[in-house]
């Protein structure tokens, strides 16, 4: 969008926030309608496609035997990946990842690993040597805004849905079973991403109003209601205390509704 | 029963006088030392200590974009290079731009472009290089610190100057500015930046485990944090032009 048109759709957006309505007719704290699918790869160790009103992604997860890092010797290995795909939107480009993607990699990732969701003390074969890794690969089919919250939701999704080949240790040597396993998991962290226009918060940014926010934060929640992770990013805005404290409490409502999608009691 | 004795085996890191590995107090900053115009060549120069932390920004423009495709009609680009030097951390790092120096680039400069008028120099680049040269926990907030001070020193026109500073968890206690061991052992880092005069949060992260109630204590230390460290930026940039001064005098 040119500059202009920015600034045209600025005002418009701005005006409707600040009487508590939005262009797609939510109110400011309202998600869009999510719809998941889980298992829509086969050959993927696990899967899931999330839509987020128009917003899609599929995440696949890959399961096998590798290194693990020097400094855990007896726990497996998470990698997040993200691919922002050029059939997703006109402004995504191929080639090797950029800011934006690297971004978004990392804040699912900082999601799942600092709430401990994988127990990957339980994934390690031979300590030093052999221990299973877990490849989550973010894939952004299309962007209509708030990638962050769909593609946890989608990670977060794919993981539940992972089943792990059962792996035995005979003279030091992995060997591949036959049979399956699911993935131990024992948290789900969901994430609540904020924009602010014009000096309002609103909860899940679709495009246009994330071409005109001033500033996006970010907050991941574990299932006990805790924070996990936070990023603030998106723009060249910043936000008061207040605003940080008022976005942490609408973040664990609305985070814990979303997960009630995932996760039935 | 493995944890338990494996916890006990592990170093204490804030012991029964709640005194911290480095002998400071729960709110207190590590000692921090700030120097403005060190480099000749850069319009604006900084540099900090910050504990073990050493890092250097250089501020060059607003000068013509490179590439060129980037320029913006209505504002300066901020370019920002937060990048690691391979013998700064225990293990040599590649000097290849990781994964993590690309975001921290990004947050950097998304933390800084609240505080600078970029719309004073349309089509233009102020290029802004922070190189870590000794990393000891807290480098985001410490090259936060010092690269808004070398964008003063270039004299390019800000709203205020941005100081940043973590708090964090630590067995059980909320911490100030962490250090090292505290970081990676720690229970909760959140590191953040401030513009004292706008009450405006510049940058916000998080990872760990907290509390609604201890979030927002720690949010709390660590602008307490910030407002020290503003202090000190605004010393350090006037004893610049008090040594210029003394210069010309003699």
């Amino acid at each position: 969008m040119s500059s202009v048109m920015v600034k045209v759709k600025q005002k418009q957006i701005a005006q409707l926030i600040a009487h508590g309505k939005r262009l797609d007719g939510r109110e400011p704290n309202d998600y869009r309608d999510i719809k998941i699918e889980v298992g829509v790869i086969e050959k993927a160790e696990g899967s899931a496609r999330v839509r987020l009103g128009n917003t899609e992604i599929l995440v696949g997860t890959k399961v096998d035997v590798g290194e693990p890092f020097p400094d855990t010797p007896e726990e497996g290995v998470l990698t997040v990946n993200a691919e922002l795909v050029p059939l997703a939107s006109p402004t995504f480009e191929a080639g090797p990842p950029d800011e934006n993607s690297i971004e978004l990699a990392r804040i699912v990732d900082r999601g799942i690993r600092e709430s401990k969701t994988i127990a990957t003390e339980e994934l390690c074969l031979v300590p030093g040597k052999h221990v299973i890794i877990v490849f989550i690969d973010v894939y952004v089919l299309n962007h209509d805004g708030n990638l962050i919250d769909a593609s946890a939701l989608a990670a977060l999704a794919a993981i539940m849905n992972t089943k792990m080949p059962k792996y035995e240790v005979e003279d030091g040597e992995v060997k591949k079973k036959p049979g399956y396993i699911p993935l131990p998991i024992r948290n789900y962290p969901v994430p609540v991403t904020f924009a602010k226009i014009d000096g309002k918060m609103i909860v899940d940014p679709w495009l246009e109003e994330e071409q005109v926010m001033d500033a996006r934060l970010t907050m991941t929640f574990e299932k006990d209601g805790n924070i996990c992770a936070i990023q603030k990013g998106g723009g060249t805005g910043s936000f008061t205390v207040q605003q940080i404290l008022d976005a942490a409490k609408i973040g664990q409502q609305k985070s814990a509704s979303t997960r009630k999608l995932l996760v039935k009691e | 029963m493995k944890l338990p004795a494996k916890a006990q085996e592990k170093e204490k890191l804030i012991d029964k006088e709640g005194k911290r590995v480095d002998g400071r107090n729960l709110d207190e900053l590590r000692p921090i030392k700030l120097e403005v115009g060190v480099l000749s060549n850069a319009d604006g120069s900084a540099y900090i200590e910050q504990g073990k932390c050493k890092i250097l920004a250089g501020v060059y423009g607003p000068r013509e974009a490179h590439p060129k495709h980037l320029a913006l009609p209505d504002r300066a680009l901020l370019q920002t290079r937060y990048h690691m030097a391979p013998f700064s951390v225990e293990e040599r790092k590649s000097p290849a731009p990781s994964r993590r120096e690309i975001e921290l680039s990004k947050v950097i400069r998304e933390s800084l472009e609240p505080a600078v008028f970029l719309e004073y120099y349309p089509r233009t680049s102020i290029d802004l290089f922070i190189e870590v040269l000794q990393a000891d926990g807290g480098t985001r907030g410490a090259a936060i610190t010092v690269a808004s001070l070398a964008l003063a020193d270039a004299g390019i026109p800000m709203k205020d100057l941005v100081a940043a500073c973590a708090a964090g968890k630590v067995e059980g206690k909320l911490v100030l500015d962490l250090c090292d061991a505290e970081d990676k052992l720690g229970e909760a880092d959140v590191p953040v930046a401030y513009m004292s005069t706008t009450d405006a949060v510049t940058l916000l992260q998080m990872d760990g485990n907290l509390t609604l109630e201890e979030f927002e204590q720690i949010v709390n230390m660590a602008l307490n944090g910030c407002k020290q460290i503003y202090k000190m930026q605004k010393e350090a940039l006037k004893a610049k032009y008090v040594a210029l001064k003394e210069a010309a005098e003699e």
